[in-house]
């Protein structure tokens, strides 16, 4: 059970439910969700090969731990920026529904 | 003058001559209507009147020079233009000729200059009248001083041009602006023979390698050109006449003296000084001066002698039937410069000139006293509305008796010896006919009557004008009485200088000019020979001389009976001859006829003319400029169709193109992320695909 497979694909579904979640949802914060989804199955598939891929000497590199944590930081991050904008956004036209959002049309 | 060369020196002050008036001119051209508004009218008639005689005096002073250095006074000021290999010099030249008119031109000059600042007082136009006063004077030194015939034909504009000013002084008045420029264009037919006869001149001589026009050097190559014609013409004859033309212009002789009559209308001091004692004269001049020529063209001669009997006697008998005291003079004037001509074409050219002297006196005197006369009748000129002025204006009745005494030829007076000596010269001279002695002597004989008509309507009998104009009837001050009676005294003794050794005189006038004219050398033998003919015969001099005095008192006794005897016979007579009276009276209806001749056909030429530049030549332009028109048009669509759709085209497709493009900008950020995924999703399996393959 405990294989790489396994852990491959559990980010798979993990990424499916990120996509659908910001294809589907209206709300901009539960789009956020998705996106966090996203950054975690791709987080999850760095630290699966860092476990079960060894290098040239036979030691498992902590490249894909780095990796990891740097998404770590970078969802907190970019959690902090996006939940601002979208606090920015509702003030501006008090709504936070991305399908009434229509102001990059060309 | 020419053949004793190395006797002309160099005398500077001759350009002080010309350069006075000049200067007043300029001043009182520029600065005077400032000098007359802030000043008032002296100073502007006292810097005029100290140019003229100032101008008077160096004459005087260069007339001695003259006399003591026995040959001529030349000043070469600067060269005028170079052309080829022909040079004309502005350069003066004072021999005894030159000397004669000067002193005429300045000394009668100066006087009218005082009498004018009388005349014209209250004027409006002072400066302006003595502005061109001035330039006259100028214009008329410039004419008689300069040395060769370009200069003298630059002066002779001048005083065309001074005339015309000065004839339309009062320019407001339609028909006296009319007169000058009537006298204008005449003189400008007359002007085309003169160019004709300078530039044949000029021709003739740079063919014979002498490349100058001065007097002197063509007098001195004259031979040269003898021989040679123009047009099939003898050349000196024909120059001889196109010069005529000119000075029959300028001097108003037969076919172009009408403007003349005309150009009374200018203030009187000005007829006195340029429409009878200088400017007309000039032609006689000119023709003195190129008597070397014309001494070897009997042709031009004779023509000259003609026409000059011609108008005397022509003229004289319009001025009977005159009743405008300045047209009678006019017409005298006129008949005056007839007898000039007469004595000139008949080769005596210094009695010619001698006439010239004494009618600048006498005339002049005549002119001033009419002006006086007018002035004191409050502008009236009918010599019919006159009468009786000899009491109330003795003085100027007094000067103006004495000049007619001088024109009529009565001995003793001025214009006898003159007058005497062209009408002997007339018949006995070089080139003298009796025909021109009767024509002359029965012009005397009109003369006189005509003359004393005037006085004697004008100045005795009974006053005939309205009681308020003789209420006024005043001598005029003594700034116009003082040159009427200089001019009085210089109409009397003016010809005692030239008193003819017939009559005990001594002739000096003829001899300080001979000089000039007989010089002896190429051509003294024509004079010479003229001289022979002189001496030949006193007792036939005296006979004629007689004859025409009494001709002269026949005239004057007439016009006693007619006028003052027996003032009821003219009317009958009148009366007997209408149709002769008419026409006389109408001055021969010649200016009718001009008008319906010459006249007509310029302006039938001029209007024929102005249909040609209507129709061709407006037609031309028109043409023209609608073709570029056209070429325009479609230059303009082909740019606007084909250089600015290409433009356009671009940057309309370019438009749509965009409006294509701006569909798939949604603005759902959603489609976005979807068509992201999707291109992941392409990639991911075309990777696959191609490495499955692989």
């Amino acid at each position: 059970m405990n294989r790489l497979e396994t852990y491959l694909f559990i980010s798979s579904v993990l990424a499916a439910l990120g996509f659908v979640t910001i294809a589907s949802r209206r709300n901009a914060v539960a789009i956020l969700m998705g996106i966090e989804l996203l950054l975690n199955a791709a987080a999850l598939n760095f630290v699966a090969f860092g476990r079960f891929v060894k290098n040239a000497a036979g030691t498992h590199p902590l490249d894909g731990q780095i990796f990891a944590i740097f998404i770590l930081v970078l969802a907190a991050a970019e959690a902090a920026i996006l939940l601002a904008v979208i606090i920015a956004i509702y003030r501006q036209s008090e709504s936070i529904d991305v399908e009434r959002l229509r102001g990059l049309k060309g | 003058m020419h053949e004793t060369a190395g006797a002309i020196r160099e005398f500077g002050l001759l350009k002080a001559i010309l350069l006075l008036p000049l200067a007043g001119a300029i001043w009182n051209g520029f600065f005077g209507k400032w000098v007359q508004r802030r000043f008032g009218e002296k100073p502007i008639s006292i810097v005029a009147t100290a140019a003229a005689a100032g101008s008077f005096l160096v004459s005087l002073v260069s007339v001695l020079a003259l006399r003591s250095a026995d040959g001529a006074l030349a000043d070469r000021i600067y060269t005028w233009f170079s052309a080829g290999d022909l040079s004309v010099p502005v350069a003066l030249l004072l021999d005894p000729l030159s000397s004669v008119m000067i002193l005429v031109v300045t000394g009668v000059g100066s006087l009218i200059h005082v009498y004018s600042i009388g005349y014209m007082h209250g004027d409006g136009g002072y400066y302006r009248y003595f502005a061109f006063l001035n330039l006259f004077l100028f214009s008329m030194l410039t004419l008689v001083l300069g040395d060769n015939i370009l200069l003298l034909f630059v002066g002779w504009e001048g005083v065309g041009l001074c005339s015309y000013l000065l004839i339309g002084f009062w320019f407001t008045d339609r028909e006296k602006a009319a007169a000058g420029m009537k006298a204008f264009l005449t003189n400008r037919i007359g002007d085309l023979g003169f160019i004709v006869g300078v530039f044949a001149l000029w021709w003739l001589f740079a063919g014979k390698g002498v490349h100058s026009l001065a007097f002197a050097d063509m007098a001195r190559s004259i031979r040269l050109i003898e021989g040679e014609t123009v047009l099939g013409a003898p050349a000196l004859a024909f120059i001889g006449i196109a010069l005529f033309v000119g000075a029959a212009g300028k001097s108003a002789q037969i076919p172009l003296y009408v403007w003349l009559p005309d150009a009374m209308a200018g203030p009187t001091p000005v007829s006195a000084l340029i429409h009878a004692a200088t400017m007309v004269t000039a032609g006689v001049y000119m023709i003195a001066r190129m008597h070397f020529l014309y001494t070897l063209a009997p042709a031009a001669l004779a023509v000259v002698a003609i026409v000059g009997a011609a108008t005397a006697l022509f003229a004289a008998t319009i001025g009977i039937a005159q009743t405008d005291i300045k047209k009678v003079l006019a017409y005298s004037t006129v008949s005056q410069l007839g007898y000039m001509m007469i004595g000139v074409g008949v080769g005596a050219y210094a009695a010619g000139i001698f006439h010239l002297m004494t009618h600048a006196f006498f005339k002049a005197c005549l002119f001033l006293s009419a002006g006086s006369v007018i002035h004191a009748m409050g502008g009236e000129q009918d010599i019919r509305k006159m009468g009786g002025l000899r009491k109330k204006m003795p003085l100027t009745f007094l000067s103006m008796f004495l000049a007619t005494l001088a024109i009529a030829g009565i001995p003793g007076f001025s214009g006898f010896f003159s007058k005497d000596e062209i009408l002997w010269n007339a018949w006995a001279g070089p080139h003298g006919h009796p025909l021109l002695w009767a024509a002359g002597a029965l012009g005397a004989g009109i003369t006189a009557f005509y003359m004393f008509r005037l006085v004697f309507l004008a100045f005795f009998g009974e006053c005939r004008a309205s009681e308020e104009t003789k209420h006024h009837l005043h001598e005029s001050p003594r700034v116009v009485t003082t040159p009427l009676l200089a001019l009085a005294a210089l109409s009397v003794a003016g010809g005692w200088v030239g008193i003819p050794e017939a009559l005990g005189g001594k002739s000096r006038f003829h001899h300080f000019l001979a000089g000039v004219f007989s010089p002896g050398g190429a051509h003294g033998e024509a004079i010479a020979h003229g001289e022979q003919a002189v001496h030949a015969s006193r007792s036939l001099e005296y006979l004629l001389m007689a004859a025409s005095v009494l001709i002269a008192l026949g005239g004057i006794a007439l016009a006693h009976r007619l006028y003052l005897a027996r003032p009821d016979l003219p009317g009958r007579i009148v009366s007997r001859a209408r149709l002769l009276h008419r026409i006389v009276e109408n001055k021969y209806y010649v200016d009718e006829i001009y008008r319906a001749t010459v006249i007509r056909f310029v302006l039938v030429l001029s209007r024929a003319l102005r249909v040609f530049d209507d129709f061709v030549v407006d037609g031309v332009v028109n043409l023209s400029g609608w073709v570029v028109r056209i070429v325009a048009l479609v230059s303009g669509w082909f740019d606007n169709t084909f250089v600015d759709g290409l433009v356009n085209a671009v940057s309309n497709g370019t438009i749509a193109l965009g409006a294509r493009a701006r569909r798939l900008q949604t603005g759902a950020v959603q489609s976005y992320v979807i068509a992201v995924f999707a291109g992941i999703l392409l990639l991911v399996l075309l990777y696959m695909g191609l490495s499955g393959r692989a």
